[in-house]
């Protein structure tokens, strides 16, 4: 290629940027910054309604951590474990579908994502009949004396059980992309090596799934930390999340200062997950 | 010994179908439940079979108007967005050129950005420039987090495209723009209308930005979320069950067609 | 398919391609002449790809030009040139059919009538039922065929191609080289053909470039360079050769005398300037008689060894023999008697025609151009 062509080449792709960037510059990064302003602004009297001044109020976010640091805990901990979770129920369907499966791989696939078309709000919802007291499960466990409370609704349970079940596609998915990838005759390369079943997959398949159960855990974790929806559907007064409580702040309760301290806060834990990621991953393979 | 072996061999069929069944379940009731007659206002306990929810979809306007709502606004979203996300996918993969680790990082924060503070640092900015709240801030705020799916989407497709191909259309006397209209965006259709089929199934289905900024309409799902105190209607339950059942017919369509093509061409 | 008129020569002139830590290509010129069939040969990494999608247009050059006629086409892009490429991958395109494929640079061109000429295409390499067909659907073979078609049809000035027949299996390889030369007969474009099988070059080829590490070592026709290398790499890298190092003792007739390690072995005068000093003498495995040690009437180079090793291959037989100062030979027979084949052990004579010898620049790197063997500890 001539170096005129070169540089229409360039030309062009600062063309194709301008629309996404602007628009994103626009309506992201300019509201982002001025949230961040927001978070630092001082309370002009003692009601929300009298309105906030543009301040340094760094005090503002150790307010917010210090009153609301129970919800983090439990945000990232209920995430944590529901993503934990995922990845033991995704990794055997996902290997199913990439190894085993030839002729209804893309059939389970179609099952997987179809499901997204049906409201994930009425499907939670369902989750809130199933297990009701009054249900079939419920009264099945309690004859068994498995449950402590009697209950599992309004349970920290309950809301880890939504936050597995509405977030496993997002592990299954880049799990099954990059079980996919992986060459079938490297397995018989082993086998042929004395390799044993076992070995096969510790030394193989596992090493090389590896980017898509951190692209899983990614877009498992962070969401998950940040929802409200499971804990106020599912779960009780004593499970709300971080979630429940930024947006509380600001639709509710309209300290917006205080809701944006802690959606920085929030954010910032999120980034330096997000740095560590990217320091063993690189920005190639981000996208 | 036999039994034994050929159980083991197929536990991974057998986890597998188990989780499938387990996402499948509420699915499950909530199509059984859409022929239920629900004794009182919460469809929650089976009552006695009816199809009136299906052939009385729109008996309460509002389920109607709310689904309608949500289609417009899935529209023009997966449209502005698709085209949008596209433009940076062909900026990021195909070009090199100063500043493309920035603009990558970019489009990914977005991505990983909860929807609480997505949501949240938009209604403040439609608040302080004084637009109000309605059917196109919605549109407005959708737009800008779909817009980063569809470059991760139409990315994978484009990433896997062989560039040797675009040599061979330009040493066949293929110009630019005729190597992009012939042989480029014919290939990277497919993911784009993966993108775009996403980008519909996230904006019909998106509740926490979408409530944020919704002002006074009522989308399909802010509907469901302010009935679910209440008890919602069976109709829900068919519409639900509609999209879910057309998703799968769409696809089943697309399966044929695809077959037929192939053994066409052997005829 | 009508021949094709006003083909014109295809000149390189000092043509560079430097890339940040190396250098691909070092001032390369030569000259193909138009309507031939042009090979350039060379391992790995020696540049050979590089200067043929320069003048495809793929690469651009550091310096140099490239022109055809008189017209230089550097400063063209691609699309605006004369020439078409038959891709070692192929690179069909798969989301359109054969006929399409056929069809793609007529129509980019803008010719509307194209269905008689790709019709008349497809026949030639004998494609015709499959033309509704995509590329998928077809063997490597047949998709081989396809990009040949694709690019023919638009009868450029110049095809290159790049180690289009690496894929296929052997027969189909020497049926494909053949029908390449046919073809290219027939329609009188020139062809550059880039490869590493040497084989290939010398089977297709009217002329034939030996390059090595961005430069062309020996050009000339295949009998030529064979037969008469003028580097180390050349006498090694196309089939084999034995090298002797020695001193010039004399002149006998028209023969140069040489002292290789005690022994005196003849070249013809003419092969070489070099008339004192050190000097390089070889000569091809083939052209060696293995005979016994008191055979009668031999030619003038002999020397005395014993079989180290010894390889059955069907229509010969090679020899490694151990010359007395411990230097390994080979030597290839021609399975004429399967009862008269030499063993390990057994003393024998290596004999040839000084005829048979070439010279080579002493200074040299003699082992230039061996494949690197394997050293298994």
């Amino acid at each position: 290629m001539t170096t005129l062509a070169k540089k229409r080449k360039i030309k062009t792709a600062y063309l194709l940027l301008i629309p996404g960037a602007a628009w994103l510059l626009f309506f992201f990064f300019f509201p982002l910054s001025s949230l961040l302003a927001t978070s630092l602004k001082r309370p002009l009297g003692a009601a929300p309604e009298d309105g906030f001044a543009y301040a340094l109020q760094f005090s503002n976010y150790s307010n917010a951590i210090a009153e609301y640091w129970p919800y983090f805990v439990r945000a990232f901990t209920y995430a944590g474990i529901a993503t934990l979770v995922c990845i033991l129920l995704a990794y055997p369907i996902a290997y199913y579908m990439a190894f085993k499966a030839t002729k209804y791989k893309y059939l389970m696939l179609v099952l997987i994502v179809a499901p997204f078309f049906a409201s994930f709000l009425l499907r939670t919802n369902a989750w809130k009949t199933i297990l009701s007291a009054d249900g079939f499960v419920v009264g099945f466990l309690n004859a068994l004396g498995a449950l402590p409370e009697e209950r599992i609704l309004s349970t920290s349970i309950a809301v880890v059980l939504g936050l597995i079940y509405n977030f496993l596609p997002f592990m299954i998915l880049p799990l099954f992309i990059s079980l996919d990838k992986i060459d079938k005759r490297l397995l018989e390369a082993a086998g042929d090596l004395y390799a044993t079943g076992s070995q096969r997959f510790w030394k193989v398949v596992w090493p090389l799934s590896i980017p898509g159960v951190v692209s899983g855990v990614i877009l498992t974790f962070i969401p998950a930390s940040g929802d409200y929806i499971n804990a106020q559907l599912l779960g009780g007064v004593s499970d709300k999340m971080i979630g429940n409580v930024i947006q509380s702040q600001f639709i509710i309760l309209r300290n917006y200062p205080q809701a944006s301290a802690l959606s920085f806060s929030f954010m910032a834990v999120i980034l330096v997950l997000i740095y560590l990621y990217l320091r063993r991953v690189g920005t190639k393979d981000l996208l | 010994m036999k039994l034994i072996k050929y159980l083991r061999s197929k536990i991974l069929l057998g986890l597998s179908l188990a989780i499938l069944t387990y996402m499948m379940i509420p699915l499950a009731l909530i199509i059984i439940l859409s022929f239920n007659r629900p004794k009182g206002r919460q469809n929650t306990a089976w009552n006695q079979f009816t199809l009136d929810a299906w052939t009385n979809i729109c008996r309460d306007p509002t389920i109607c108007r709310a689904f309608s709502v949500s289609v417009q606004i899935a529209v023009l979203v997966t449209v502005i967005a698709t085209i949008i996300g596209t433009m940076i996918s062909f900026a990021l993969v195909r070009h090199k050129f100063s500043g493309k680790d920035g603009a990558t990082l970019g489009v990914f924060i977005p991505l990983s950005t909860p929807d609480v503070i997505l949501g949240a640092s938009l209604l403040a900015l439609f608040l302080n420039i004084f637009i109000p709240l309605g059917f196109w801030t919605v549109v407005l705020a959708q737009i800008t987090f779909t817009i980063s799916f569809v470059v991760v989407v139409v990315n994978a497709r484009l990433a896997g495209m062989d560039p040797r191909l675009e040599q061979a259309a330009m040493d066949l006397y293929a110009t630019p723009f005729q190597t992009f209209r012939y042989v480029t965006f014919p290939l990277a259709l497919p993911g784009i209308a993966a993108a775009a089929l996403i980008s519909l199934s996230l904006s019909f289905d998106d509740y926490i930005i979408t409530s944020f900024n919704s002002g006074r309409i009522v989308t399909f799902p802010i509907y469901i979320w302010g009935a679910a105190q209440r008890g919602i209607p069976p109709q829900v339950n068919v519409i639900a069950s509609l999209m879910f059942l057309g998703s799968l017919a769409l696809v089943a369509l697309a399966a044929i067609i695809t077959r037929r093509r192939r053994l066409k061409a052997f005829a | 398919m009508a021949k094709n008129e006003n083909v014109q020569d295809l000149h390189l002139k000092n043509l560079t391609k430097r890339y940040e830590d190396f250098t691909a290509v070092h001032d390369l010129t030569l000259t193909i002449p138009a309507g031939s069939f042009f090979a350039l040969l060379g391992p790995s990494g020696c540049g050979k790809t590089t200067t043929l999608r320069m003048i495809a247009g793929l690469e651009e050059p550091t310096s140099g030009e490239i022109l055809i006629g008189t017209e230089n086409i550097v400063p063209f892009p691609p699309y605006k040139r004369p020439v078409n490429t038959v891709f070692q991958s192929y690179a069909l395109f798969p989301h359109l059919t054969i006929y399409e494929n056929v069809a793609f640079g007529l129509r980019r061109r803008g010719i509307k009538d194209v269905d008689k000429t790709v019709k008349e295409m497809l026949s030639l390499v004998e494609l015709s039922t499959m033309a509704e067909r995509k590329p998928a659907q077809l063997s490597g073979g047949q998709q081989q065929r396809v990009a040949v078609a694709r690019a023919l049809i638009n009868k450029p000035d110049v095809l290159l191609l790049d180690e289009p027949l690496g894929a296929l299996d052997l027969k189909l390889r020497r049926q494909m080289q053949l029908e390449l030369k046919w073809i290219q007969k027939d329609v009188g474009t020139t062809f550059v053909h880039v490869t590493h099988d040497q084989e290939e070059a010398m089977t297709m080829a009217d002329t034939v470039a030996v390059m090595n590490e961005g430069r062309i070592e020996q050009m000339g026709s295949p009998v030529e360079i064979y037969e008469n290398p003028k580097t180390a790499f050349v006498a090694n890298f196309l089939g084999q050769s034995n090298l002797f190092t020695g001193t010039v003792k004399g002149v006998d007739g028209d023969l140069v005398a040489v002292d290789v390690n005690g022994l005196t072995l003849y070249v013809p005068k003419g092969k070489t300037n070099i008339t004192s000093g050190k000097i390089v003498i070889g000569v091809r495995p083939e052209k060696i008689k293995v005979v016994d040690v008191d055979t009668p009437n031999l030619p003038k180079n002999q020397i005395v060894g014993t079989i180290s090793d010894n390889a059955f291959v069907g229509v010969s037989t090679q020899y490694v023999v151990e010359s007395p100062w411990g230097q390994e030979l080979s030597a290839f027979e021609q399975n004429v008697d399967p009862n008269d084949l030499g063993y390990k052990g057994n003393k024998v004579v290596l004999a040839w025609e000084p005829r048979n010898s070439f010279v080579l620049d002493p200074d040299e790197d003699l082992t230039a151009g061996i494949e690197p063997e394997l050293v298994l500890n």
